[in-house]
């Protein structure tokens, strides 16, 4: 439970921890986007400097962000696997009817791998330095536009603020229902599956029950000091848009150049 | 049965995240003979609760090792050794009531006593046993422990705890949040289970008229480490280690001091309870 990295934030004082969250946002969901330019090794090579360089600039270290991939590796895996045996093309290794392992199938496999991780990896930079807090506010900021068109966008944003910031306490509280059931001789992850859910029930039920409560008191006490949900409502903490957030921009706009330009030299593979 | 607790330099962190924390337990090595009621104390941080979890097997130590009678805790340690621990320490959480969850009071008695292979009619009576041993009435049992109030949630996890027959309890603070006057009942009722049955006892307490009263021995915790181990007497005797550590006295002792201060009278012992505060005052004359 402790152990998961990805959605996590780990407090420092990087240039990317400095960054806007909206620049970082931004940033990285075009990432995500401009990975499907590449197509041949040249291309592949470069976000994965690129993306070297962005975990090297988050004062991190690289075995953080490994750990983070580990608990997905095996979905990694499977998907790399379905991309080998069903990609054909070049030379034909093993052929049974429609499964085939052929050399395009090989590297489409190892650059959805690639490609996986990037993603895995360039998402775990953003929540690692941005405060969950200021990933929501980022969020709110990019999504206002749809509020000409009736979307609910400060909703959502206290939904998804309040959701993060009881994520720490829900975990802290597994926990410690946890160690007192298993202070009662609870075994967890042990015996048939029947027997597994069973141990479940006393660690849901106290945590169902709290966690009812504490939304009724959290309610309770938006209500007494006045919130309501059609007010229009200033921020205390204020987004700043500084020097290096249009840096990052334009770090982006130069990368999509460099692809797009090794992509054309390059030798693509289909 | 009695049993002795061993703490020979256990060292101990968690695993927070990616990072591992720094040492929540430095080098401890502790020693609680049998039948003992011994208190804990010291600042939030200090290590109090993580000291309670290793007695427990639930946090494992990283060096050193813990003995429970004959049983032995060590880094990497198989499932039977530490159910067999859990077993004997019983282990009473901050704000128990949080592990409530059964549908009725006896059932949620009766799971600790089912997970350690009681049949289900031996445990049906453990429960009886333990819920007036908490002082609640036998008719709450077939009650939703959610109905319950807050004390009587208290107690009901407490009788829990109670009904795996521990030969130890270890306690985190378990007045916490309560009247004072159900504060000071459980207080009484587990300082009789120490008495009557011989449980070897430990307490994590912020109160230190509970430790006067309750408490054979005292350990004091500090960044990790417990920085002194005596008699409860001797502990509160040791003016510059009590400011030095940050520890207050009992109210008791508090008064004494004042009175001694301002009236020049000078008791002839040092009065951790009203009790003996009372009888030297007598002695003196002053009432
Ligand atoms: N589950 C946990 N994960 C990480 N750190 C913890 C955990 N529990 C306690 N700690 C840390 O261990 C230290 C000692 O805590 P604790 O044993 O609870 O002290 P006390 O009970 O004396 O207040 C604290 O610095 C606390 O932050
Ligand atoms: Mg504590």
């Amino acid at each position: 439970m402790n152990k998961l990295i990805l959605g996590r934030y780990l407090p420092g004082d990087s240039w990317l921890h400095d960054l806007d969250p909206r620049a970082k946002l931004v940033a990285g969901v075009y990432f995500i986007l401009i990975l499907f330019i590449a197509n041949n090794w040249q291309t592949y090579a470069l976000l994965w400097l690129f993306t070297l360089l962005v975990m090297k600039l988050s004062n991190i270290p690289y075995r953080v962000y490994i750990r983070g991939v580990r608990p997905l590796i095996w979905l990694i895996l499977f998907t790399v696997f379905l991309q080998i045996l069903f990609t054909a093309g070049g030379t034909i290794y093993i052929d049974w009817g429609i499964i085939t392992i052929s050399e395009f199938g090989l590297i489409n496999g190892v650059y959805i791998f690639f490609r996986f991780v990037m993603i895995v990896f360039i998402s775990t930079v953003v929540t690692l330095t941005t405060k969950p807090i200021d990933l929501t506010d980022g969020i709110n900021a990019l999504l206002r536009p749809l509020k000409k068109f009736k979307v609910p966008v400060d909703e959502w944003s206290l939904m998804l603020s309040i959701s993060l910031r009881f994520i720490p306490n829900l975990l802290d509280e597994t926990q410690k229902v946890m160690d007192a059931q298993r202070a009662r001789g609870s075994e967890f992850g042990e015996g048939s599956l029947v027997k597994q859910m069973k141990t479940l029930v006393p660690i849901f039920l106290p945590l169902f029950v709290s966690s009812l409560n504490r939304a009724e008191e959290l309610a309770n006490g938006m209500e007494v000091r006045g919130y309501q949900a059609s007010g229009t409502r200033s921020t205390f903490r204020q987004l700043k848009w500084k020097f290096q957030d249009t840096i990052c921009l334009m770090a982006m706009i130069g990368l999509t150049i460099a692809l797009v330009i090794l992509r054309t030299s390059g030798v693509a593979f289909h | 049965m009695v049993m002795e607790i061993k703490l020979d330099k256990v060292t101990a962190d968690y695993q927070l995240g990616p990072m591992r924390t720094p040492r929540v337990l430095d080098a401890v090595d502790i020693n609680l003979k049998p039948g003992t009621f011994t208190a804990v104390v010291g600042h939030t941080g200090a290590g109090k609760s993580s000291l309670l979890k290793v007695l427990n097997g639930l946090l494992l130590p990283n060096n050193g090792q813990v003995m429970v009678g004959d049983t032995v805790i060590k880094q990497d340690d198989n499932k039977k050794a530490l159910k067999a621990i859990r077993k004997r320490v019983g282990m009473v959480f901050q704000f128990p009531e949080a592990q409530l969850f059964a549908e009725t009071v006896e059932k949620d008695i009766c799971f600790g006593p089912l997970n350690f292979g009681v049949s289900l009619s031996k445990a049906k009576e453990i429960a009886r046993v333990a819920i007036k041993q908490v002082g609640l009435d036998e008719s709450l049992l077939s009650k939703s422990p959610f109905s319950l109030s807050g004390g009587q949630k208290r107690r009901v996890a407490i009788a829990g705890v109670l009904a795996m027959e521990p030969d130890i309890l270890v306690l985190d603070e378990p007045g916490a949040g309560l009247d004072p006057t159900g504060k000071k009942e459980i207080l009484s009722l587990i300082s009789s289970w120490n008495r009557t049955k011989q449980l070897t006892t430990v307490l994590v307490t912020h109160d230190m008229d509970d430790v006067a009263r309750f408490a054979d021995d005292v350990a004091v915790m500090e960044k990790g480490q417990v920085v002194s181990h005596d008699t409860v007497r001797n502990t509160f005797s040791n003016q510059d280690q009590l400011d030095k550590w940050h520890i207050d006295l009992p109210s008791a002792r508090r008064f004494q001091l004042k009175l001694e201060q301002t009236t020049g009278l000078i008791l002839a012992a040092t009065c951790l309870t009203e009790e003996e505060l009372a009888d030297a005052l007598i002695k003196v004359g002053l009432v």
